[in-house]
Formats: structure tokens, C-alpha cells, sequence
């Protein structure tokens, strides 16, 4: 009985701050989405599926939500078509200073959100240094303007700041593959592309998998990029939910978005853990 | 084999274009803080070091770092408090509902910060955490328990069981052998492990964005910065950011990587 609570003791206070400030907070938009707002956008408490109706008989809820998932898609290929090269590099060709170039990819991970966003804004603005530059190469003469404050500017800083985060998983699945079965790939006259096609990739498969939603999961979440490098018409379903909770003041609805929101990334999630499942059996096939 | 070295070629050439990407804008923000002009247009006609003078006596700015470096030290020594013993429990004993409490630390990390903001914002006054600083110190400590947890377990599995053993076979009392003997030994770990949650904290955004009032944070004051149209000033800030946060980061990498 005395170590049993001495035990529990020492977890206890962990236990109760999960509770209190990331359980319960988790548990109360649950049932916030379940709430009403009257007419003065006061939010009344009460058992209701309006929030949902709304959510799902607006375009600009619904189809946000999908529009949202699409850019996450592309942002995800996009990194992962990035890492590649990189992870493979790294992995096969860097024979000195490996733990450097590793940590070189890891690094940006931990550089502030903000600067990084920020550097976008000054290289693709107006009078930024990818306009100054152009028109000084005399490549353009005047300034592009969609380059800043658009959906492409988003997406770039996206693709920027979540690079880092699906390289690493894949470097990590090209790091795995035991080196012999490469060379008995070569030695059995297969050429380097073919090698990469039929052995690096099927094996490096869950990495990529797990990288690949990594970026999308982050993209469905994140509401920065858009409020700091987008357009006018730039409208990721984040800041959507930012909004109810802000200037239109509408929390049940804010709340309802929100758990949509989760409820589709769990199902990326289980989908990607799946899949990933489904293409490690090729690593045992091999034996 | 002429194929061969062309493919050859275009894997590194491909892989130091994106190396490049990953740090060209870096660059460009440290190379740009030395530019006299106040637009960031290329090329740099005049180098100086004005920005980082504007940036002194920015009594605003100053303030927000006052307030982000209090935040990250009282946040960061609350995460560790609860999280140590409860990571050396973790690691000590099996019991029921373990798996459960592995996941639950990790949610504000793998969920997104925005619906973990506004599901702060709707339930911390409920149980008495005003909308303020405090607000975001507390929620700040839920992420961090997060890395202390998995750092310190990370950690704990490394060490030597025998350790605890020959404490215990000498006598020592458990709160004796923790203190005297784990203690000590897991020392860089924690210097590591602090060290990463001052930098998270110092750069945290999503969760403070919900609950902050009145006084901003670092990131939040260049938030607003960044609103207010850009000015060079935020180039000198964020380079030094840069230099403190890259630096505490590869310190902690080194440290944990020591036995």
C-alpha cells in the first residue's frame, strides 16, 4: 500500500495537469460544439446539432475544410519530392561529417516559426529581394505582384517550413536499408535507377508515408502561413476556426469546425498507420 | 558508366538546390539586418549596423523579450518538476493506463496548435486561469511536459541499472539514491532538455496567440511588427534569435548525445 502510493506520488502531478489543462480543455470544445449562440452571439449551453447543420450546409465551412486537405495534398508531395534527393544524398552519396549534414536538415526544425515565415516576406515581396533581383538581372521589369500575399506565397512557406520534418522520417527509412541488398541489387546488373525504383523506394515506402503526414497533418493546422503570407482570398479552414473564436465570436460553430478538423486527422492518421503496416510486410517479405 | 557519374551528378546537384532552399532565407534575413536602406531590395548598396541600434532602444521589443525570457524560465521549471518524477515513475514501474498517459503527454505536439489554443482559451477560465500571462505560462507548461517526458525517458533508459542497485545495496534511502546518485548522473540530460524548452517557449506562437492579453510575447510583439508593415528592425531581431536559438539547440544536441 505505501510504495503503490509513493509510486503514484511522483506521477500524480502530471496526471492532474494533463487533466485539468489539456484533457478537460480538449473535453470542453467537444461539448462547446453541442452549444447555441443567440442572437447577440452569446453562447447558450444546451444539446444541439446545429453547429454541424451549419458547418456542413456551408460551402465556406465544408468546402474550406476540402480546399484545405487539397493544399495540404500538394504541400505533402511537394516536401516529400524535396526530401528525396536529400535524404538520398545524405544517406548513400555524403561520406564524411554525416551527423553534420543531419543536423543541418534538423536545425531549421528549431529556428522560430515567425523569422522563417518572415524571410518569405521579404524575399518574395513587392519591392523584395526576388523582385529587386529579377529586375535587376533585367529578367522582369516590373515588380510580380502575386509572389507575395497569395495562395502561392503560402504554399512556399508551407513547403519551407515542413521540409525539414518529412526529410528526417525518410532519411531515417534510406538509413535502414541494409546496405547489402543495394550492392546485390548492382551486382546482379541492376543500373542505379532501376536499384532505386525496385529496392530503395518499396523499402523506404513507410518513411515516406509517415513523412508525408506529418506535412499534411501540420498543413490542416496551421493558421500562420496564411495570416502572415496570404491573400485576400487565401482561406485555410484554421483560419476559419481562428475567426469563430475571435471576430465573429461564434464558439459553438468555431468549437464544431474544430472537431472536424481533428476528427480528419485522425482518419489521415489511422489511414497513413495502416498503409504504412501494409508496405513494412515487404521489409520481412524480404528476408 | 558515363550514365552512371551524369545521375550521379544530378542527385547531389538536386540535393544542395534544397539544402540551399532550406537555408536561403536564413541568409537572407542575416544579410539583409546589415542593410542601411529600409527596404530589403537587392543589391545591398550600404552595410551598417543601425538596425541593431534601433532595436536597443525599442522600449516595446525590449519588454517582450523581458516577458518571453520570464514565461520560458517559470514554464520550463514547472515542466520539469511534474515531469521528472513522473518520467522516472514511467520508467521504474509498469502499470495500468501507462500506454495512455505516453499519448496524452504528446497531444499538444501532434495535434494542431489551433484547435489546443482555442480549446485552452474556451476551459482555462473555468477553473480559474484568466485570459493573461499566466494563461500562457500554464499552457506553455503543457507542451513542455511533453519534451521533458519523452527527453527524460529517452534518458532513463540509458542508464545503468546496476546504478540504483549498488545504492540500494549500500543503504541508500530511495529519495537518497534519486538525489545522490540518478540525479547527478542524468544532469547533462537535464541541461540539455532545459535548454530546448527555453527555445520552444521563447518561439511558441499557436497556443500563446489565444491566450495572451495585453503584454505580447517575443514572437507575438514581431507578429505585430510584421503587421504594421515590415521594418529592417525585425531582420536585426530575428538574427539574433537565430544566433541564441541555433546555438542553445546544437548545445543541447551535444549534451544529450553525452552518457
Amino acid at each position: 500500500m505505501k510504495i503503490w502510493f509513493k509510486r503514484y506520488l511522483l506521477l500524480m502531478p502530471l496526471v492532474i495537469w494533463l487533466l485539468i489543462f489539456l484533457v478537460f480543455p480538449y473535453c470542453y470544445i467537444f461539448i462547446q460544439s453541442f452549444f447555441e449562440t443567440d442572437n447577440f452571439g452569446k453562447t447558450i449551453p444546451g444539446v444541439s446539432l446545429d453547429s454541424y447543420k451549419r458547418a456542413f450546409s456551408n460551402s465556406l465551412y465544408i468546402g474550406t475544410i476540402f480546399r484545405t486537405l487539397m493544399y495540404a495534398v500538394l504541400v505533402a508531395i511537394i516536401c516529400i519530392l524535396l526530401s528525396l534527393p536529400l535524404a538520398y544524398w545524405i544517406a548513400f552519396k555524403v561520406k564524411k561529417n554525416k551527423t553534420f549534414m543531419y543536423t543541418l536538415i534538423a536545425l531549421p526544425l528549431w529556428v522560430s516559426y515567425i523569422i522563417r515565415a518572415y524571410a518569405w516576406k521579404i524575399i518574395l515581396g513587392r519591392e523584395g529581394v526576388l523582385n529587386t533581383f529579377f529586375q535587376w538581372a533585367h529578367i522582369t521589369d516590373k515588380p510580380v505582384e502575386y509572389f507575395l500575399y497569395s495562395t502561392f506565397s503560402t504554399i512556399v512557406c508551407l513547403v519551407y517550413i515542413l521540409t525539414p520534418f518529412v526529410a528526417i522520417p525518410i532519411y531515417t527509412a534510406f538509413e535502414q536499408i541494409p546496405k547489402s541488398l543495394i550492392e546485390a541489387a548492382k551486382d546482379l546488373g541492376a543500373g542505379s535507377f532501376t536499384t532505386f525504383r525496385k529496392v530503395v523506394f518499396p523499402l523506404a515506402l513507410p518513411g515516406i508515408i509517415s513523412g508525408g503526414t506529418f506535412a499534411l497533418v501540420l498543413t490542416m493546422g496551421d493558421f500562420l502561413s496564411p495570416l502572415l503570407l496570404g491573400g485576400p482570398n487565401t482561406l485555410f479552414i484554421s483560419n476559419i476556426v481562428q475567426n469563430l473564436f475571435g471576430t465573429s465570436n461564434d464558439r459553438p460553430l468555431g468549437s464544431a469546425v474544430g472537431i472536424l478538423i481533428l476528427l480528419l486527422i485522425f482518419l489521415i492518421i489511422a489511414i497513413a498507420a495502416r498503409a504504412e503496416k501494409k508496405y513494412s510486410s515487404l521489409k520481412s517479405d524480404a528476408r | 558508366m558515363k550514365s552512371f557519374s551524369i545521375k550521379n551528378f544530378f542527385v547531389s546537384f538536386s540535393a544542395i538546390a534544397v539544402l540551399l532552399f532550406l537555408y536561403f532565407p536564413l541568409a537572407v534575413i542575416v544579410l539583409f539586418s546589415f542593410n542601411a536602406d529600409t527596404v530589403s531590395s537587392f543589391p545591398i548598396k550600404h552595410f551598417s549596423l543601425k538596425w541593431y541600434s534601433v532595436l536597443f532602444s525599442d522600449v516595446e521589443l525590449l519588454r517582450s523579450v523581458g516577458t518571453s525570457i520570464t514565461i520560458a524560465i517559470i514554464s520550463t521549471l514547472i515542466a520539469l518538476i511534474i515531469g521528472i518524477p513522473a518520467a522516472y515513475t514511467m520508467h521504474k514501474y509498469d502499470f495500468k493506463g501507462k500506454k495512455l498517459i505516453d499519448k496524452i503527454v504528446l497531444m499538444p505536439i501532434t495535434l494542431p496548435g489551433i484547435v489546443t489554443g482555442v480549446a485552452m482559451l474556451s476551459f482555462f477560465p473555468f477553473v480559474g486561469v484568466k485570459i493573461s500571462l499566466t494563461a500562457v505560462a500554464f499552457g506553455h507548461v503543457t507542451f513542455l511536459c511533453a519534451i521533458v517526458v519523452t527527453q527524460m525517458l529517452a534518458r532513463f533508459k540509458r542508464l545503468d541499472p546496476y546504478l540504483e542497485q549498488a545504492a540500494y545495496d549500500l543503504g541508500a534511502t530511495p529519495s537518497a539514491t534519486f538525489f545522490k546518485v540518478i540525479l547527478p548522473n542524468i544532469k547533462t540530460a537535464i541541461i540539455g532538455c532545459v535548454l530546448l524548452c527555453l527555445v520552444l517557449s521563447m518561439d511558441e506562437i499557436p497556443v500563446t496567440f489565444f491566450l495572451i492579453a495585453g503584454n505580447n510575447t517575443l514572437p507575438l510583439e514581431i507578429y505585430a511588427m510584421m503587421r504594421r508593415g515590415i521594418t529592417p528592425e525585425v531582420n536585426a531581431i530575428s538574427t539574433l534569435i537565430f544566433i541564441f536559438s541555433t546555438a542553445a539547440i546544437l548545445l543541447s544536441l551535444k549534451l544529450n548525445k553525452e552518457k
